[in-house]
């Protein structure tokens, strides 16, 4: 700790950080723009002017950038330096020239940083007199919009989009007062990542496109805290309704998972929450029936017994539970394929282990050589992906550790460092986005890979790429394996956890989806069974949670299952395959109308709670399980009403998960006797929003699940982390007042991070599939790989209208010689007895012998993927 | 005692006054134009919908009975797809008024509002959209907006050069 003066009174600071990150975290109001707390400091605005003095004696001092100073022992500044102040109010009032008069119709207004920091150094009246530049806007797709007028030139957006995502399609062109951010022309963003710009311009230049066509401002939004549902990693966000529809998410700081980024996914993926085939009538047979008719039926359904519940990975360890706890343990069916289901089993257990340790998406960032095995990572998990970017800065910023520049000085570092990277190695079969920044990519079919990693867990031989590899690791500080399930292949699974044990590195597994872990570990019969109890007349009633089993297995099997069933009972938010043949549906709350616990692919249970109350007669799972079993007499129940009677519940049931309490606070939870508000505290329009259906206001409706108010009245101050709706600070109504709740910049929320993690390492790690042999090219045929679309292979974003838009339809991959052997653009192949024709998608690098089809996009939907497929004319 | 009798004598004085009650309704009182009464939206001199939807009126009226959502037509002209007040609430203030950046709501001189049931109170766009411009003529926020709307390209609007060509060499 150095002692520093700000205004003659001295502070501590960390003397590795520069002025303008230790000023905020002091609490100080030193406007900004161009630093970032991820990207660091370019020095390229001018807006953090300070005054600096040599010594005590010192009375006039110099100007200088507060983010481009370093934080040193004994630095004496002033911040209300009159200098400093008229220097930082020159600034804006330059910015301000040529910015358009656009508040009223931009996005961006409300929560803009420019408004900020303008109001923040005064500047109220532009005195200019001649003409505003303007430009010309680009289509940028379907999730960014672009309003180039807007810009104030501080080379954030192509310094997160390029430098720090690894895009290479948005660019800085022109000179001098007209440089233009944007593509070389019209076009859809590359980079999965685009929607950060949304939160990364500090003006209105890039907006949500999604949010546009509903548009709300932020004070308008009613927000609660939130878990990305799209992926296994857990990502905190923050999504805003209005008028009962969801408007946007934004993203949630959590400093050991998705830090000040999201992926567009996550961020665009809501949209299917507003979709027209969301359930909202319960039917029976078809028909719409009341809600009370359906907890009827359900309930006549559940007393009747042979019943039989199938859970999901995408529904809350609260819903499974009370499916459990409805039909009976041993009647409890994970609802995930069975092949996946073992794998993610295997992964949990070697989680507990302790063979490796789990590293958080943190961790993963600051690694400094990695080992992707057989996992598309971009496509699987994408926030994973841009921490493993930041992954191979590691290595060459500490090479550069004797020039003893700071860190944070981006420019200098990257300067220094130039296109050096640390230790990547990718095994995958089919080229990945990541292959850019890897040291060597290695294309294999599964089994291949697989005996790679296992090779780099014996290797001593530095010469062969297994040994190259295992050098690597071992000689990096910070080695870490990532591999997953996303080749849904055992031997994989296994071999990344050698690889990572014999060379000492973390190891961090990507999952199928949002809640895998949480339902592997709640136990649960495998699909295979399910059918064999239905098949056989153990079981007449089939439950359906949250999943479409049309996913999960093929067809022909999951339609003899439906036969064969008397009653078939669905509860989900769209209509999908599964709902069109059960008999009683029950329209399910998605993530944002329910609140519930998701686990994710680190073992950390993180809760999520409603957002707003949706229009119909849609229920969370749960209730519709609870009342159906009260309804059947099963008094029990009565204590799984509220949220908190069912964590308690399932603790007590299922002792690994006893502590998912302690992921948020309880409903009970009070700050000085107060809720907190989901609602910013000047939310508008709530003596008007529903007067055109009758002027007397309703109550506020109440929330038994949690100590969050549909209210824009309750505590006004910080709440603990788990339970912040949305980040606002006085005078700073953009994302930037997180700096407000951080404990330091880029440091943890004040109050601790949110979330607990459940594997606790157990010590007992044994290997169990042995090597595979080495794979063999058929004639005729070719394996069949899952090729992930990070935009199309997700069930429930794929309805979302925006990444829709951007998810390939079906194709067939092939290797350049096998689409030139073939000599057609379309391919006719032969898979689980169905043949398809399908347009050819060349992919070069794919080995002999492997082809790949999309995943989790129809028809290659419930095939349990890596398989044969036959071609008619292939050799 | 004798200031008992003064206020007597000035209030007796009173009686001969000009009276200032008028018979309401039979006769309609002369309000200046900047009485805070019956709130309207109007339109911009080409008769185009003023209000651009920008919320700032319904964040700023201490009542919250301004209720709006925004939409866009084809050209990306910003306007309220519903536009919704709560007279019943309504304390007409003027601080919509205030807070609107293009002059589109306004308070008019117009306050006989009684309605037997509280309900007719709720004012839809429909009745709050008169056919002129009301107290400020002459202003038309999209001219010195910077966004293109239909008939309003790039550097179009008021004091805007022409948008920079980009592929231009000159320094
Ligand atoms: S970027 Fe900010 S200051 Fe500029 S028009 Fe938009 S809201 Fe206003
Ligand atoms: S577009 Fe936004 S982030 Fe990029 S330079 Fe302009 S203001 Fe900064
Ligand atoms: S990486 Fe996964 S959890 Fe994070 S935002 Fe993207 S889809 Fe959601
Ligand atoms: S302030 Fe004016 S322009 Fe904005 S929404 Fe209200 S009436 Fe419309
Ligand atoms: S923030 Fe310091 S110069 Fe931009």
């Amino acid at each position: 700790m150095a002692t520093i003066y700000i205004d003659n009174k001295p502070y501590d600071a960390d003397p590795s950080r520069n002025l303008l990150d230790v000023c905020l975290s002091l609490g100080f109001r030193l406007p900004y723009f161009c630093w970032h707390p991820a990207l660091g400091s370019v020095g390229a605005c001018r807006q953090c002017a300070v005054k600096q003095f040599k010594d005590e004696q010192d009375t006039q001092g110099k100007l200088v950038m507060a983010c481009m100073t370093p934080a040193a022992e004994g630095t004496r500044i002033s911040i209300d330096d009159p200098d400093a102040v008229e220097f930082r109010r020159n600034i804006i009032q330059g910015l301000m020239m040529n910015h358009p008069h656009d508040c009223p119709v931009c996005d961006e207004g409300g929560e803009c940083h420019l408004q900020d920091m303008t109001v923040m150094t005064g500047h109220d009246y532009r005195r200019y007199r001649f003409d505003k530049r303007t430009f010309r806007n680009q289509y940028l797709g379907p999730f960014v919009n672009h309003e180039m007028n807007r810009c104030i030139q501080c080379y954030r957006c192509v310094r997160f989009y390029r430098d720090y995502a690894g895009g290479r399609d948005l660019d800085c062109f022109a000179l001098r007062d007209i440089v233009y951010f944007g593509r070389r022309e019209d076009g859809v963003l590359e980079s999965e990542f685009s929607g950060n710009l949304v939160e990364v311009c500090p003006t209105g230049v890039f907006t949500d496109a999604t949010l546009k066509q509903h548009y709300t401002r932020k004070w308008d939004l009613e927000f609660a805290p939130s878990i990305c549902a799209h992926c296994s990693l857990g990502c905190n966000t923050s999504p805003g309704a209005r008028y009962g529809t969801l408007r946007r998410i934004v993203n949630r700081y959590h400093s050991e998972i998705n830090g000040y980024f999201l992926c567009d996914r996550g961020r665009y993926g809501y949209e299917f929450v507003n979709s027209p085939l969301r359930i909202r009538d319960v039917t029976w047979q078809g028909g719409v029936i009341d809600g009370a008719a359906g907890v009827e039926r359900l309930s006549t359904l559940l007393a009747a017994g042979k019943v039989i519940g199938i859970g999901s990975p995408r529904a809350s360890l609260e819903a499974n539970f009370l499916l459990r706890e409805a039909v009976g343990a041993a009647n409890f069916f994970a609802g995930m394929a069975d092949d996946e289901l073992r794998l993610v089993r295997r992964i949990l257990e070697i989680m507990q282990s302790g063979m490796a340790s789990v590293p958080s998406l943190r961790d993963i960032e600051l690694s400094d050589a990695v080992f992707v095995v057989g996992e598309d990572v971009s496509n699987t998990a994408p926030r994973m992906a841009l921490s493993l970017r930041q992954s191979v800065r590691q290595q060459p910023i500490r090479s550069i550790e004797k020039l003893r520049i700071p860190v944070w000085n981006d420019n200098a570092v990257r300067d220094a460092v130039q296109s050096a990277k640390g230790p990547f190695y990718i095994a995958s079969p089919y080229p990945t986005r990541l292959d850019g920044i890897a040291t060597e990519v290695c294309r294999a079919a599964p089994d291949d890979i697989a005996r790679l990693a296992f090779e780099v867990a014996e290797a001593s031989d530095e010469n062969s790429p297994a040994g190259r590899i295992a050098a690597a690791l071992r000689n990096a500080q910070r080695p870490l394996v990532v591999s997953g399930t996303g080749l849904n292949n055992a031997a994989i699974v296994e071999a990344a956890a050698r690889a990572a044990q014999a060379l000492g590195a973390a190891l961090s597994y990507v999952l199928p989806e949002v809640n895998s872990a949480g339902l592997a570990m709640m136990g649960g019969g495998t699909l295979a069974e399910a059918m064999e109890a239905v098949r056989g007349g153990a079981a007449e009633t089939v439950i359906v949670l949250e999943n479409d089993l049309y996913r999960r297995a093929p067809a022909e099997a999951v339609d003899a299952l439906f036969r064969s069933a008397r009653h078939v009972v669905a509860l989900d938010h769209l209509t999908n395959g599964t709902t069109a043949r059960a008999d009683l549906v029950l329209p399910a709350a998605t993530f944002a109308e329910s609140a519930g616990t998701f686990v994710n692919n680190e073992g950390r249970a993180q809760r999520f709670f409603q957002v707003f109350i949706p229009h119909g007669e849609i229920q969370e799972s749960r209730r519709w399980l609870r009342d159906a079993m009260l309804a059947a007499g099963r008094i029990e129940a009565e204590a799984l009403d509220r949220l908190d009677g069912v964590i308690g519940a399932l603790g007590r049931a299922l002792p690994r998960f006893a502590r998912v309490h302690e992921a948020a606070p309880p409903a009970a939870f009070r700050l000085v006797g107060k809720k907190v508000p989901r609602e910013p505290h000047r939310y508008s329009g709530r003596t008007a929003m529903l007067a055109n259906i009758t002027v007397s206001e309703p109550k506020p409706p109440e929330d038994p699940d949690s100590a969050l108010a549909f209210s824009m009245e309750g505590y006004s101050g910080q709440p603990p982390p788990p339970l912040i709706p949305f980040f606002w600070a006085p005078g700073w109504n953009s994302i930037q007042s997180l700096n407000r709740f951080q404990e330091e910049i880029a440091g943890p929320l004040r109050g601790g991070e949110s979330g607990v993690r459940l594997l606790v390492p157990n010590g007992a790690g044994q290997q169990q599939a042995g090597v595979p042999p080495a794979f063999q090219p058929r004639n005729g045929e070719r394996l069949l790989v899952p090729v992930y679309h990070v935009f199309g292979s997700e069930e429930l974003s794929r309805e979302a209208p925006a990444v829709a838009s951007l998810a390939p339809g079906p194709y067939l991959a092939l290797s350049p010689e096998d689409a030139k052997a073939l000599g057609e653009d379309t391919a006719e192949v032969s898979i689980g007895g169905k043949t398809h024709r399908l347009p050819v998608l060349v992919i070069s690098g794919l080995p002999e012998g492997v082809a790949g089809v999309p995943a989790g996009i129809p028809p290659f939907t419930g095939l349990s993927l890596p398989a044969w497929g036959k071609f008619s004319r292939m050799p | 005692m004798l200031s008992v009798l003064r206020t007597i004598w000035e209030v007796f004085l009173h009686a001969f006054r000009k009276r200032v009650t008028i018979q309401f309704p039979e006769e309609k009182p002369r309000l200046p134009p900047r009485y805070r009464g019956r709130i309207i939206l109007s339109r911009d001199p080409d008769g185009g919908e003023r209000c651009v939807a920008c919320y700032l009126c319904a964040v700023a009226c201490p009542v919250d009975c301004i209720a709006l959502q925004a939409t866009e037509d084809s050209t990306g002209r910003r306007y309220p797809e519903f536009f919704r007040i709560n007279f019943s609430r309504c304390i007409f203030c003027g601080f919509c008024e205030e807070a609107c950046p293009t002059y589109a709501i306004q308070l008019i001189p117009d306050f006989y509002m009684s309605e037997y049931k509280r309900q007719n109170l709720v004012y839809e766009k429909e009745d709050l959209l008169i056919s002129g411009p009301g107290k400020y003529e002459g202003y038309n926020y999209w001219k010195v907006a910077g966004v293109k709307i239909g008939g309003k390209d790039k550097g179009e609007a008021e004091r805007e050069a022409p948008p920079v060509d980009l592929q231009s060499l000159l320094p």
